[in-house]
């Protein structure tokens, strides 16, 4: 089998004749000769793409998929236009490195450009990067930019997804800092106890927008009690119900941050998703990895480059701002693709259509006897049912007719969530698969 | 070229969803923003005229040779694309029920047993999203190491060559760790008495490629190991040159104890203009029950997720990692096998050797001899004698069709340009590049001048770098227009 290598054995033969050697292991020689290895690696031997293709297939075939989906808690299931996957699965976007060379990578750096336009126009802040992992992550770099040399400590609200709270903690951790949980209270953050929690110590504050349980936070009132006590306040939101809900920069938020998957990617178990944070102006120096700026070319022209470069670990090593080197380049661009296709009405349709889906799904999920909103207040697409029964008896029911329902958690509830792509109909047999369910 | 708010025209759109089949439901005002994301409004031939125009003004490994060093640009197969998109793992919910997500894990697991013997580790994870991201977590494990044995307050020094990438002495930061930095010998390789002055007992450990950005296997590697581990410190191994050895050498038996992988170098996976990409992380069995969680365990045929990890360090991104680069990345070792894995390597070091070779003949290198899978040429007498910079080779080579060798680094040589040719690239790809840059060469002795002005026949050419940073413009706005 030979695969992807374009020199052949007589090529191979003269390219060694000019280099002087008479075999590929005299290459090697630098190394001790007891690392060479001598046996073939205990790993099966190779394929031809047929074969491997039907070996892929065949694991592929051992998940199932879902065709209706009631889950989200961090990935969430969209509509995705056709135009997306075309335009992101052109050869050159896809097999292009990170544009160093700007004059012949100005298509990626425009399309980042962007990018970082539409993250500011959705978050309304003053500027966005070129991307970061995940919104975890995200979380993550938010609160190591608001530490300073006095301010250290993160408070994060235990009603944000436990992803991004274990993730802000392993962040934390390594980097010697504090971090602590505030409480939350009726499904959201309790505002009394993070009163107790500010002092001169607390570098930031993190909270969810809507929160894991998909409650809307008093996210502008947050604000304000935690800048009254000089921190910085970092808010994560979803881009989707962003496009109707008070922008970060309307509640005050010095960093918003969240995850970019609904906009346009695949669930793919988890990843590639696409982590977005944009900052105030005054936080600009402080963004972690790439930015595009606009500039001129020698003769006058517009050009893109990536800028503010003095941030980064090429040019600063140990006093980089972060470490982070590759980004989610082809997903923002996917963000970016998916938010132009959808338009300004197209996004608030989305975002209408999934509030609407889920209180609709809500409220007829309560009328399945034992079933019940868990809170009052006002929610997005995600909600919190208690449940009359096992939970996991549910979920096989719901299996069974090729639903996966909502994602039950540890104290017995279930987490549900509605996007656009649920229509009436299979909201109505959900609900009557529980009446069933529970009745018997 | 217009940016795509500047084509937008007020109520040009497309309908992509139906209308809602259930009542709309309005949330209080209050909640509301005040006036609509900015997002231009366009026909959908509109938007997919604008990427393909962007796509000719961009460069990949589908366009032409792309020899940057230390980012291995191979080619990127299209079966790999094939099986990450199929429905089967595209459209499969990372909190699926795990009897229902058996295959996903399954590709973990497999991929672990692979990429293990491949780097002679005994365990991986795959939650990082990039080298980067790898090399902090493999560092996190050596500060949980040394803290489960009660000394994370006393070894808090990584040392690091200064050859090394950027990434490493910034991941060594963020993990609470001081770096101290050693000088490269003569020979561009560790100089052991300098690494012998700088370990002690506040060794935390050392972070090294091998072979290293010079493109030079260091030949007292297992005398470098020994020296950190009888300091009491660990050996960490940024596998972003790994294509130089796989299959061949293994980073476990040089006697590394974590390493990082670049899948979206080494194993074939595009980098998609910068990412995404994985940074899977291997260690040794020590190290095992410090990785992030959940760690994928198989029992009897059936896999499931391991979520009681106590000593776990935790998690360093949501779910899984990035799993769709992970399936391109299996599909790609599964088609290679064990004998297209070294085989691969032998071939990126035969290109490399032929490339440096050829330019030898007028291009100074940093250092002669055999090299691994890149190698560095100095630009240093040139800028001296003729102000010809590694600078102007490189804008030169792009009116030419090259993407040119990464500028610059290391940091070490003086005016360095760094090739990477890769497995991928055919004799006469080698020989055509050669001469291309050659011919460069002597244009820029003759005209050293001309050379600044250079490039001439790009979508753009030279930007002010400096204006860019000076006064940042960083997204459109419509009332600057």
């Amino acid at each position: 089998m030979r695969h992807y290598i374009s020199i052949t054995e007589a090529q191979k033969k003269e390219m060694l004749d000019a280099i002087g050697l008479h075999s590929a292991a005299e290459m090697y020689a630098d190394a001790p000769s007891e690392l060479i290895r001598k046996s073939a690696l205990d790993i099966p031997r190779g394929m031809s793409e047929l074969e491997t293709l039907r070996a892929v297939e065949a694991i592929a075939a051992k998940n199932k998929v879902f065709p209706t989906i009631f889950r989200g808690a961090g990935a969430y299931r969209h509509y995705i236009p056709a135009i997306v996957p075309a335009v992101v699965s052109k050869e050159t976007f896809v097999t292009a490195y990170t544009p160093y060379q700007s004059e012949i990578s100005q298509g990626i750096l425009q399309s980042i450009f962007e990018y970082q336009t539409m993250i500011c126009e959705l978050t309304g802040m003053d500027v966005s990067n070129a991307s970061v992992y995940d919104g975890a992550t995200a979380a993550a770099e938010a609160a190591a930019m608001c530490r300073d040399r006095k301010r250290t400590k993160t408070l994060i609200s235990a009603a944000a997804n436990p992803d991004v709270i274990e993730t802000v903690k392993t962040y934390c951790w390594g980097a010697n800092a504090e971090v602590s949980l505030i409480p939350s209270k009726d499904g959201v953050t309790d505002m009394d106890a993070l009163r107790g929690m500010l002092d001169e110590t607390v570098a930031c504050v993190y909270i969810a927008q809507p929160n894991y349980y998909g409650m809307l936070e008093d996210a502008a009132a947050i604000g304000q009690t935690v800048h009254g006590a000089g921190a910085k306040f970092v808010m994560g939101v979803n881009p989707i119900a962003a496009a109707l809900l008070k922008t970060p920069a309307e509640c005050g938020a010095d960093v918003a941050v969240g995850e970019g998957q609904p906009l346009g990617m695949p669930l793919s178990f988890g990843g590639p998703y696409l982590g977005f944070m944009a900052a105030t102006a005054a936080m600009m120096r402080k963004l972690p990895g790439r930015i595009v700026g606009e500039t001129t070319d020698s003769e006058g022209n517009r050009a893109f480059v990536l800028t503010l470069q003095a941030r980064e670990q090429h040019i600063r090593r140990e006093k980089a701002s972060s470490n982070i080197c590759s980004n989610e380049a082809l997903c923002a661009m996917t963000a970016a693709v998916y938010m132009a296709a959808m338009g300004p009405d197209g996004m608030k349709d989305v975002a209408v259509q999934c509030l609407s889906k889920a209180h609709y799904m809500a409220s007829a999920i309560s009328s399945v006897k034992g079933f019940s909103l868990r809170r009052k207040g006002e929610f997005f697409h995600e909600f919190v049912t208690e449940c009359p029964i096992e939970p996991d008896k549910v979920m096989s029911a719901l299996e069974e007719k090729g639903i996966l329902g909502g994602l039950p958690l540890a104290d017995g509830g279930i987490l549900w969530c509605a996007t656009e792509m649920n229509t009436k109909s299979e909201i109505d047999s959900l609900v009557n698969i529980l009446r069933e369910v529970s009745s018997k | 070229m217009k940016l795509l708010f500047e084509k937008s025209v007020t109520g040009r759109k497309s309908d992509y969803l139906p209308n809602c089949d259930v009542p709309v439901f309005e949330l209080s005002s209050s909640l509301l923003r005040e006036k609509d994301a900015l997002l231009p409004e366009l026909s959908e031939n509109d938007l997919s005229r604008h990427y393909s125009a962007l796509e000719r003004r961009a460069y990949g490994v589908n366009n032409g040779f792309y020899p940057l060093g230390s980012c291995t640009m191979k080619y990127n197969p299209k079966i790999n694309e094939k099986t990450a998109a199929l429905p089967g793992f595209a459209e499969i919910h990372p909190l699926q029920p795990r009897s229902t997500v058996q295959g996903c894990i399954e590709v973990l697991s497999d991929m672990e047993k692979m990429l293990c013997e491949i780097t002679g580790m005994d365990a991986m994870t795959f939650q990082p999203a990039a080298g980067a991201h790898g090399e902090f977590t493999g560092m996190l494990l050596i500060k949980k190491y040394h803290e489960k044995r009660g000394e994370g307050k006393i070894r808090t020094k990584v040392i690091i060559p200064d050859s090394s990438h950027g990434t490493n002495p910034a991941t060594a930061v963020m993990c609470g760790m001081t770096v101290i930095s050693i000088p490269s010998g003569s020979d561009g390789c560790v100089d052991l008495e300098k690494l012998r002055e700088a370990v002690g007992g506040d060794t935390a450990g050392l972070m090294l490629t091998n072979p290293n950005t010079l493109g030079i296997f260091d030949r007292n590697i297992l005398e470098i190991t020994k020296i950190v581990h009888d300091a009491g410190g660990l050996c960490y191994y940024d596998g972003a040159n790994l294509n130089a050895v796989m299959g061949v050498i293994r980073p476990g038996d040089m006697g590394f104890d974590c390493v990082h992988l670049n899948l979206h170098k080494t194993f074939a996976t595009p980098h998609g203009g910068g990412g995404p990409g994985s940074g899977a992380v291997g260690c040794k069995a020590f190290l095992a029950p410090y990785l992030p969680k959940p760690q994928t365990v198989c029992d009897d045929g059936r896999f499931s997720f391991k979520t009681d990890c106590p000593d776990s360090i935790g998690k360093v991104k949501a779910f899984y990692g990035n799993f769709a680069v992970m399936v391109r990345a299996f599909t790609y070792v599964l088609t290679l096998g064990c004998e297209g894995i070294p085989e691969a390597a032998e071939h990126a070091v035969l290109s490399a050797n032929y490339l440096k070779k050829r330019l030898s003949e007028k291009y100074t290198m940093a250092f002669d001899g055999i090299c691994m899978h890149e190698f560095v040429m100095t630009l240093e007498k040139e800028a001296k004698e003729k102000n010809v910079s590694a600078l102007d080779i490189a804008k030169a080579l792009l009116d030419r069709g090259i993407h040119p060798p990464t500028m610059y680094f290391p940091l070490i040589v003086h005016e360095a340009l760094m090739a990477e040719p890769t497995e991928t690239e055919g004799k006469e790809t080698l020989d055509e590049a050669a001469d291309i840059f050659l011919a460069v060469y002597d244009e820029a002795m003759k005209d050293p001048e001309k050379m600044h002005l250079m490039p001439l026949n790009t979508p753009v050419q030279r930007p002010d770098e400096v204006e860019a940073a000076r006064s940042p413009r960083l997204r459109w706005k419509p009332d600057v227009q």
